[in-house]
């Protein structure tokens, strides 16, 4: 086996999927966001939400765009860099990919012309029907794609044939054990980012002067949003830990950073974990919490790292890192919902700067705990990538490593070009905020801005 | 049942892949007729008319690898690591030939760039198709590194399916535009056609030299008479295309349609029954009973559905591309 390939088949997939996933998980929430808003529009004719709905369907179309071509890139990975993955489960991950592509893709290609270029041309119900078909196209998309990947997390429902495997229960196969869980957790997390990024543009705005009440409202309906949904997360986030915990005890020793089995395990906060000595260096830790959270008893076992074979260990440092990122995250989200409900309740959240900036910084939240998140669970099934069954050694496929070190930089170059213009489109449209109403297509009142162009202008010249 | 089973999912493979070659084949096309059109009128126009639908073209793609890898597992372990490098660029190629749809109505100075994009990642896309589809009727070598896609024949058959999209581009303009751009595609469409004819025929006589198993197919005594009709109807719809080019409205893209077809039979008939030409059969390579059970349960249950709204979608922006077709940019 050609350990280049290997190596850099690994790099190339952590980049692909990485880059794509963002989006999806964005246009996931942005999708049902766009379903309430046109859904509110119809039912109230305020004009407001037309308005946002015009403003977010066009960020819709970048970030869509983005997550079809690397999606395609991505799916094609398996044959042409994973082909002995694809060989020996391709009979269980093929199906549910193939579902995936007809009940999904499908779905939402053929509403998303509609959706886009079509309002004039099928009335307004039909738009609308368009619009949810796409929304609910991304869920169920996340739905088989969930279902493939637990199922290389946790798998079950199959039996060995002639060294590849075979399915056996179908039904066993997609709701594998840890697969409720996954589903539950990233649809959240999908929702999340999207009321950050919503959030964050409505603050931004409302930062700049602009007293368009369409800002207000995307503020106070993402922060609602948030105030809900962070709190389930957390919750969701905890359980799934729990099944984690029971079916891949490898990954938890490493996302805790325990390296000894112990009764009473502690929560560890800070530490800096040192493989080559098994041990923990500068550890701040809190006594008993693991084993409460894990194992619901104040002296629960939990084992650690040394309790597996050195050659059935994940890697320590990224998954224990990347656990503590998406946890951080996840406080920081709690604080935005909270405290932008609490001064929603007060009626000072467009006022209040502090909460402003920090729902601002707070925007791109939701992609670093992503990232952190899957960074978690895929590295800390390694050594494994069907976990227990096929090594990711085994998985790669027979190309030489000069054609995966081609293929690696081109799609560096590739994507650095095309994601760098991508975000400098979102970023500019994010600026320009939702069209005023045509009535007040004049300059912007703008107290305490120092815009040199009003929004309109802006949004004129961005039209071009 | 054993038998039949990978049989059915062959042909919803087989259709996928048609599918796919036609409706990304003529948004390819437009694509790459970007080199020759440089009013940014007309360009606008072009890309207008295959935006509502390009997304679920391109799906087709996905759909066509997924089967395979659901149907066919052990084949396209050896297809896709075989064509690593062509693949990987058609797929960069289609990143920026795809993100162009959007990123050209939001640049102003920026426009050329992602024009050339448009054309370029168009271009290259279909000729990457192209070496990947000469290279694979040449065979493919097994778990090694191979270069049969780098081969004269695959070179030709990627020049072949540029000209081959390029003609189903014009076709879908006759269609989609109006005045000078519209009359220019009615001109251009039947010399397109003469060349594709003349690649098709070069490819139809290549291979059977090429195999010996390709020949006995197509010229042992009866299978002469029986596939007789593929060459005739394709002598007829060039014809049909041929005289319609100038005042038909759907028929030269209908009769295009029609070739592309007939060319994907005629490739079906050369290399049954092998998924891997010449090596792995349908059987061989199919997945167990269960997964093809459960892969056909789901085409019979969605596919319908599937190409129920896609023809929807496409009726819904039937007819000439309008000046307000953008109007969400």
């Amino acid at each position: 086996m050609d350990e280049a390939a290997l190596l850099l088949s690994r790099v190339q997939f952590a980049v692909t999927i990485a880059l794509h996933i963002i989006f999806p998980a964005f246009t996931i929430g942005l999708a049902s966001y766009l379903v309430v808003l046109e859904a509110q529009w119809l039912r109230t004719r305020d004009s407001i939400y037309l308005r946002l709905y015009d403003f977010w369907v066009r960020v819709f179309a970048v970030s869509f765009g983005l997550g079809v071509v690397s999606g395609v890139m991505m799916s094609y990975q398996f044959g042409t860099n994973w082909s002995r993955l694809s060989e020996t489960m391709g009979s269980i991950l093929g199906p549910l990919l193939a579902y995936e592509g007809l009940t999904a893709f499908f779905l939402e290609a053929g509403f998303l012309g509609v959706m886009l270029f079509g309002r004039d041309r099928v009335g307004p119900r039909l738009h609308f029907l368009a619009t949810l078909l796409v929304a609910t196209g991304t869920l169920i998309s996340a739905f088989w794609i969930l279902a493939a990947n637990s199922w290389m997390q946790t798998p079950a429902g199959f039996v060995w044939e002639n060294g590849r495997v075979a399915p056996q229960d179908w039904i066993a196969v997609i709701f594998n054990p840890s697969f409720p869980y996954r589903l539950v957790h990233m649809t959240l997390a999908a929702y999340l980012t999207t009321a950050l990024v919503v959030g964050a543009v409505g603050a931004w705005h409302l930062l700049r002067g602009s007293a368009d009440p369409a800002v207000r409202r995307m503020l106070v309906m993402a922060v609602g949003m948030i105030a809900v949904v962070a709190p389930l997360q957390i919750v969701a986030g905890d359980l799934h830990g729990t099944n984690t915990f029971e079916h891949q005890p490898a990954k938890i020793a490493a996302m805790e950073g325990h390296w000894e089995t112990r009764n009473g395990a502690p929560a560890i906060l800070f530490a800096i974990p040192d493989p080559a000595n098994e041990r923990n260096r500068f550890e701040v830790a809190i006594p008993n919490l693991a084993s409460l959270y894990l194992t619901h008893s104040w002296n629960g076992e939990v084992r650690g790292l040394k309790a597996f074979p050195p050659e059935e260990r994940p890697p320590v440092h990224l998954p224990f890192w990347a656990f503590r990122i998406m946890v951080g995250c996840g406080l920081i989200m709690l604080a935005v919902g909270w405290w932008g409900a609490l001064l929603w309740r007060r009626g000072t959240i467009t006022v209040e700067r502090r909460f402003l900036r920090l729902a601002v910084l707070a925007g791109p939240l939701g992609f670093v705990a992503l990232i952190a998140g899957w960074t978690v669970t895929e590295v800390g099934r390694q050594p494994y990538v069907v976990y227990g069954m096929l090594r990711t050694a085994d998985a790669v496929s027979p190309v030489a490593g000069a054609s995966v070190s081609a293929s690696l930089t081109l799609i560096a170059v590739v994507y650095m070009l095309v994601y760098g213009v991508g975000l400098w489109y979102l970023f500019r449209m994010f600026g320009v905020g939702p069209a005023l109403p045509d009535s007040a297509r004049r300059p912007v009142p703008a107290r305490g801005s120092n815009r040199p162009l009003s929004g309109a202008d802006l949004a004129a010249e961005a039209e071009g | 049942m054993e038998d039949i089973m990978p049989v059915l999912l062959i042909g919803v493979l087989a259709a996928a892949i048609l599918l796919y070659v036609l409706l990304d084949g003529f948004d390819l096309g437009v694509g790459i007729l970007y080199l020759s059109e440089h009013d940014p009128a007309d360009r606008d126009t072009m890309m207008l008319s295959v935006a509502p639908v390009w997304d679920g073209n391109e799906t087709w793609l996905v759909a066509g690898s997924v089967v395979l890898l659901a149907g066919f597992p052990a084949a396209y372990a050896v297809i896709l690591p075989a064509f690593y490098l062509p693949l990987i660029l058609m797929l960069l190629a289609l990143i920026f030939r795809g993100v162009a749809f959007e990123f050209r109505f939001k640049s102003n100075r920026s426009r050329v760039v992602w024009d050339i994009a448009f054309a370029g990642g168009s271009l290259v896309a279909a000729f990457c198709q192209g070496l990947v589809l000469g290279g694979y009727i040449g065979g493919t070598a097994d778990g090694e590194v191979s270069f049969e896609w780098l081969s004269p024949f695959a070179i030709f058959c990627g020049v072949a399916v540029v000209i081959g999209y390029t003609l189903l581009g014009a076709c879908w303009l006759i269609m989609k535009a109006e005045g000078a751009l519209e009359a220019r595609m009615r001109r251009l469409a039947p010399r397109l056609l003469l060349i594709s004819l003349a690649a098709l025929a070069i490819v139809s006589l290549w291979t059977p030299l090429h195999s010996q198993r390709i020949a006995e197919r197509w010229f042992s005594w009866p299978n002469i008479v029986l596939l007789a009709p593929v060459p005739l109807m394709t002598a007829l719809a060039a014809l049909w295309l041929w005289r319609t080019a100038r005042t038909g409205t759907y028929a030269p893209f209908l009769a295009a349609a029609l070739i592309f077809a007939l060319g994907t039979v005629g490739l079906c008939v050369s290399l049954w029954p092998y998924v891997v030409p010449f090596r792995v059969t349908i059987w061989d390579s199919a997945a167990p009973m269960l997964s093809l059970w459960f892969s056909l349960i789901g085409v019979v249950l969605f596919l319908p559905a599937v190409l129920a709204y896609t023809a929807w979608s496409y009726w819904v922006f039937r007819g000439k591309v309008r000046a307000d077709a953008g109007a969400y940019h």
